[in-house]
């Protein structure tokens, strides 16, 4: 509630720029400045678990020749890179960042609704990356209980960091679910009241559909964490017995009776299953985006697609116990939950089809951004395709707990959505900075990352089929292995290094941009969403000058017929232009 | 259209790998080759979209690439279309889904005459009970959970009296008859998991979960812990070893029941004494050691520790390896030892000797060792007294040098290789980051501080 | 999980329903007649921004609070459970909200008709029994806990202590916008149309929470 309040503070403020440095660029409430924040911060705890990845592949890949990686530090490591990469990472950018960024300009509007809330939630959220960042160097380390963190061992003596490292984590992830939620009630209240004149609901470009949809799933999925948090930090502190059974912990009693492990697992996965899709749905609408404006066609079947969104969703809340098949719930939920889960292939192949199917008969301009786009659909077949098996019950039954597992949704929730992001960051690039990076460069990088990522994730799923547990940090003589398992381990390694190695690339051409880059055109791409069409390049506090941009057309106007020009901006009347025509029955 | 070369490529490529990959499913050894079916099912079905979808993204990317003057066609949708790829996707999916449930729905059903075998996991180890001839398991709880009743068994529940009590990483089954594992932890999750079955289950403190099989293959198949439980998770290993009725049979006959153990006389001492003899020639005494010898201490330590090793030595899982001299003298000189009870009686004779304190013999920089030891210490404890319920032996106050030679044994795969040593296993994986020359002194160091 | 999907479907419905009737099936590439769907509000928002930003977070601590009483459902089924008796003072406490929601419910229709003098009493009356409600929580807390029954004791215990808690952080951020708001009466710095708004949204958390509370408390009853 205070929330609310709090925002209403100021809310006339269009019409002053701030002026200090401080006012513009750290306390800001522009949501231009304040998604770049966000989306600068997430990309650099990116870069520490990157970091902490490459520490994990090294031992993977040559177990014995490094002293500094030991059973301890690697458990620490696979849990750090696993929180960081889904929830500070991906959410924040995707959300923080992205949404930040593209709802206001997409929706014409000058601003989020609540900036000062908006602004908050980012000096939240850092507080929840210091406090994270702070758990490496207490006494006993970050935790090393997996990103899952679930108990008994999250808070038991033989995994790393109970002392202080999982309070710190719990903390963290409770200041973090604060910040989201300022967050996401700033963006859906956005979405729903401050669009422009003329965009309705079914007009809106879908990145705004993914981003609004995501932060629904968010606002909704984050509190399951947050009791799940709190009720762990009591069953740790206070010694209640939520989770926590009687147990008999290397020769001693702790003090527990009666608690669920598996209720935890409940609580994890209800938040954790539509997590997915905070950061799937953002990716899916952007990377829609991107193929329409390169492919200079509009995107088929945007109805379907805006329902594809909208299904997935809501379907996401009810397949979350297919990550406990084999957790020792109830074996009956499996047949339910293998249904949903398999329902869902649906809308999601129903998205991926229409993706295809904007490139049919397009004009394609294989540009950086769409090549990630492009780059996005083929991980993304591959993750999605490898998740029938997993959310098959059966199939689960071999194939869980394995690299299988890894494989899988590090194509479809690491690559995919990483994929995206690059794609989406050189796409917005000139809006954001008003300068063009080094195509050649942005074409190196693409490649790079593409295939090495693709050298990666492909033999590991049979490392899984072979029987690889996850989470092992050596494997030793394991006699139904063949040796060629660990030459694969250290291929997959080397490959890993190398894609590691090669975002430096990225950083390299983005840095040249901001200092030499040329400048670039306001519209570069001849896009027709709104955020292109702004009268100052990049745009300025307000974004709009003194007049709001009325909206006349759907967002996806590339090659009317009839037409000179290959799009129609949003904004443009229909007594300038043809306003489309019916399409939908010709066929 | 470099794209859509590689496009194509990605795809030929992933096909072939699919094919030539030598790293697929291992042999099957029990009846769910159900799973396998379904699995190659799902292969198919997916293989074909991913081969169709991906060619026909390159297939575009080449055709509809940008020309000057070329334009798109403006589609905005394609009802019969969509309803179409619709109505094919979810016809693949129901051809998935089916097989899938069909093969749960067996896998929650256990045949009714399926045999009983409780498999426990604690950090980080299995052990196993099954019934006696009543059939029936005894009542366990985990607040009776000591070093003297591992299983918390009830002492006075008549059904327990008779269960078959394996402390052991290794338990036998009997070939192509079903067998329902019953899954229960000590402390946290673990999953008991054997490749070649295909099935799995986490094991969950304070309830019981279960998966049975009926394996069809004889041979030594192995366990894997494979839900995360803690720093030694990966050391956590067992083996279901797959007999013919007639080994099995003979296999249980020498197995003890809980009655039994009870009744088990514990080591004399006295009688220990004389056998004592053979070793005080090395070992000392009182048990205090002789370097000169390469003898080690073992006053003080703990008595489950020395009886492992001695019968170790006895049943060849240590000692055997060529380079390993005083092991290999350490067998010869246990021979005299003839049964457990002699092994019982000397170790209880160890066990009277005064822990008289040692005298260093290596230095090394003790805050890197701290560093080191911060992973010994989840197992040997802080203190390095040892832990009995993790296995874990006592390691200050011992012969320094004695340790720093078993560190390299591990190393170099000279103790710890034997299959069925599980705890020997257990040390060579844990102790793999120090593994260095320097590491281990400094770690010997600065265990000599505790 | 039965309770948390329950409250997640309904929640879900409304938005569903609310997306049906934005012209949604549409389609979106034929010409349409300007401004008949336009829907452009100020920034900072009109009343009806913050109506809904409000609903917004409602649904969030919907959320939040189903899916507590779902745990608490499933944990009550395992066998250590042992339901506990809540200290009578709960049944004052639970008068006292009812009381301050009547308080402000009234607070607000004066705000609503411009009877400007009812503002400064219905608030300092509201204030008085909501933080009543707090500190007679707080005292509950204390009873239970000389009377020996711990927050360890039993799963109920802990459930009991973690919804009261819960519940009444949600009241004291609550507090903390009518703090506001009342200062600004007392002051008289506050513009009219502000205030009602405030206080109009005020109402409806007010009236939010102690539906929340009487769904806890019924259940912490029967239970």
């Amino acid at each position: 509630m205070s929330y609310v309040a709090i925002a209403d503070r100021d809310h006339e403020q269009e019409h002053h720029d701030p002026q200090t440095f401080i006012t513009k660029y750290i306390w800001s409430q522009d949501h231009k400045v304040i998604a770049v924040q966000y989306g600068l911060t997430a990309i650099f705890v990116g870069l520490i678990a990157l970091g902490l990845s490459a520490m994990m592949r090294l031992q993977l890949g040559f177990p014995d020749q490094f002293s500094f990686i030991n059973p301890e530090n690697y458990y620490q490591f696979i849990t750090m890179h696993g929180m960081i990469m889904v929830i500070y990472l991906l959410t924040a950018l995707f959300l923080g960042g992205f949404g930040n960024y593209l709802i206001p300009l997409q929706c014409g509007a000058r601003d989020m609704v609540f900036p000062y809330l908006n602004m908050l939630s980012y000096w939240v959220y850092l507080l929840s990356v210091i406090i994270l960042l702070i758990s490496f160097f207490v006494p006993g380390g970050s935790t090393g209980a997996g990103w899952t963190l679930y108990p008994p061992q999250a808070i038991m003596q033989g995994t790393p960091g109970t002392d202080w490292g999982i309070l710190l984590m719990l903390a963290s992830l409770a200041v973090f679910i604060v910040a989201f939620t300022m967050g996401g009630l700033n963006y859906v209240t956005t979405v729903l009241q401050a669009r422009c004149k003329g965009m309705t609901l079914m007009r809106m470009p879908l990145s705004v559909w993914g981003i609004f949809i995501a932060t629904i799933l968010g606002l909704l999925a984050f509190p399951a964490l947050l009791v799940s948090a709190i009720m762990m930090l009591f069953d740790k502190t206070l010694m209640t017995s939520f989770f926590m059974p009687a147990i008999s912990s290397m020769g001693a009693d702790p003090g527990y009776t009666g608690g669920s492990p598996i209720l935890f697992q409940h609580l994890f996965w209800f938040f954790g299953h539509p997590e997915v899709y905070i950061v799937a749905l953002p990716a899916f609408g952007i990377v829609s985006d991107l193929l329409s404006t390169h492919a200079r066609k509009n995107i088929f079947g945007y109805r379907m697609m805006v329902w594809a969104i909208i299904a997935i969703g809501g379907l996401s809340f009810i397949v979350w116990a297919h990550h406990m098949y084999v957790s020792g719930m109830n074996p009956y939920f499996g047949f339910f939950f293998a249904t949903t889960t398999l329902i869902i292939a649906v809308p999601t192949a129903i998205k991926v089809y229409n993706w295809v199917l904007t490139l049919w008969e397009g004009n394609i301009h294989l540009r950086v951004p769409m090549l990630f786009a492009i780059g996005f659909i083929f991980t993304f077949i591959h993750g999605g395709l490898t998740g029938l098996f997993l959310g098959n019950v059966t199939i689960d039954l071999p194939l869980s707990d394995t690299y299988f597992v890894v494989a899988h949704f590090h194509m479809v929730m690491g690559v995919s959505p990483v994929l995206v992001v690059f794609g989406a960051i050189y796409h917005w690039w000139p809006k954001i900075t008003g300068r063009m990076y080094n195509e050649t460069l942005g074409k190196w990088h693409f490649w790079m990352t593409f295939l090495g990522t693709y050298a990666i994730y492909l033999p590991m799923h049979y490392l899984g089929f072979a029987g690889v547990p996850r989470r092992y940090f050596a494997m030793g003589n394991t006699e139904f292995l063949p040796d060629s398992a660990q030459d694969l381990n250290a291929a997959i390694t080397m490959s890993a290094l190398f894609v590691a190695a090669t975002q430096i690339l990225f950083f390299i051409n983005m840095i040249w941009s901001l200092l030499k880059g040329p400048k670039s055109d306001p519209n570069p791409w001849n896009a027709t969403s709104l955020e292109w069409q702004t009268p100052d390049h990049p745009p300025k506090h307000g974004n709009w000058g003194h007049e709001l941009p009325e909206c006349h057309r759907w967002a996806y106007d590339y090659s009317v017929p009839g037409y000179e020009d290959d799009f129609i901006p949003q904004n443009v009347p229909p007594d300038k232009a043809p306003a489309g025509r019916d399409h939908g029955e010709d066929h | 259209m470099p794209l859509a070369v590689v496009l194509i490529l990605l795809v030929v490529g992933s096909l072939l790998f699919h094919v030539l990959s030598p790293w697929t499913f291992t042999e099957l050894a029990s009846n769910w080759g159900m799973v396998d079916f379904t699995v190659d099912i799902t292969l198919y079905v997916t293989g074909f979209v991913f081969v169709a979808v991906n060619l026909f993204m390159a297939y575009c990317v080449i055709k509809f690439r940008y020309r000057k003057g070329a334009r798109a066609t403006y589609e905005p949708e394609n009802k019969k279309l969509e309803s179409w790829l619709t109505g094919l996707t979810a016809i693949g999916v129901a051809a998935m889904l089916t097989p899938g449930l069909f093969v749960w729905a067996k896998f929650v059903d256990v045949p009714e005459e399926a045999h009983v075998v409780e498999a426990v996991g604690q950090q980080w180890h299995w052990s196993f009970r099954m019934p006696g001839e009543d059939g029936k398991l005894g009542e366990v709880d985990a607040e009776r959970i000591t070093n003297d009743n591992p299983f918390g068994m009830d002492p006075d529940d008549p059904n327990g009296q008779d269960d078959v009590l394996i402390h052991s990483a290794e338990i036998h089954v009997p070939i192509d008859k079903p067998v329902k594992f019953l899954l229960r932890s000590k402390d946290v999750l673990h999953d008991f998991a054997v490749a070649q079955f295909r099935v799995k289950m986490d094991l969950v403190p304070g309830m019981n979960t279960f998966l049975w099989l009926t394996p069809t293959v004889e041979g030594r198949f192995e366990i894997l812990c494979e839900e995360l439980c803690g720093v030694g998770h990966h050391t956590m290993r067992g083996a279901v070893i797959v007999d013919s009725a007639d080994d099995y049979d003979i296999w249980l006959a020498n197995q003890s029941t809980y009655s039994e153990l009870n009744a088990k006389s514990v080591g004399n001492a006295d009688i220990g004494a004389a056998q004592y003899a053979v070793c005080a020639t090395c070992h000392g005494q009182q048990g205090e050691g002789i370097a000169a010898m390469n003898a080690p201490k073992l006053a003080g330590q703990s008595a489950w520790y020395l009886k492992r090793q001695i019968m170790n030595y006895k049943r060849g899982l240590r000692g055997t390896d060529p380079s390993d001299t005083f092991g290999q003298q350490m067998i010869g000189m246990v021979a005299s030892l003839a049964d457990e009870q002699a092994v019982d009686n000397v170790v209880a004779h160890i066990r009277t000797f005064p822990d008289e304190p040692v005298e260093a013999t290596i230095a090394g920089d003790v805050n890197a060792g701290a560093g080191e030891y911060r992973v010994c210490a989840y197992c040997h404890g802080k203190d390095g007294a040892g832990v009995q319920a993790l296995n874990a032996p006592r390691l200050a106050g011992m012969s320094d040098w004695y340790l720093e030679r078993q560190l390299q044994n591990f190393r170099n795969n000279v103790r710890g290789a034997h299959p069925q040593d599980y705890y020997g296993f257990q040390m060579g994986l844990m102790g793999q980051s120090i593994y260095d020359e320097q590491a281990m002194t400094d770690l010997v160091a600065y265990i000599n501080t505790l | 999980m039965e309770i948390g999907l329950i409250a997640l479907a309904i929640i879900l419905a409304t938005l569903l329903g609310w997306l049906l009737k934005q012209s949604f099936n549409t389609q979106p590439w034929v010409a349409e007649e300007m401004g008949e769907t336009a829907h452009h509000g100020p920034l900072g928002g009109s009343s009806n921004t913050r109506l809904i930003a409000l609903l917004t977070l409602l649904a969030v601590v919907t959320s939040f609070f189903a899916l507590i009483l779902s745990a608490y459902a499933l944990r009550m089924e395992l066998g250590d459970w042992v339901p506990m008796t809540e200290p009578q003072l709960l049944w004052t406490n639970t008068g006292m909200l009812i009381l301050a929601s009547l308080a402000f419910q009234w607070t607000r229709n004066g705000a609503v008709q411009g009877i400007a003098s009812r503002l400064k009493p219905g608030l300092i009356l509201t204030g008085a029994l909501t933080a009543g409600f707090v500190v007679g929580q707080f005292v509950a807390w204390q009873q239970l806990q000389a009377s020996g029954q711990l927050i360890t004791d039993n799963p109920s215990n802990a459930f009991f202590y973690f919804l009261t808690g819960a519940h009444a952080v949600h009241i004291l951020g609550g507090m903390y916008v009518w703090a506001r708001a009342t200062t600004r009466v007392m002051l008289g710095t506050a513009e009219g149309r502000a205030i009602r708004r405030s206080i109009e949204l005020c109402a409806i958390y007010w009236h939010f929470l102690l539906l929340v509370w009487l769904i806890l408390f019924g259940l912490l009853l029967s239970t």
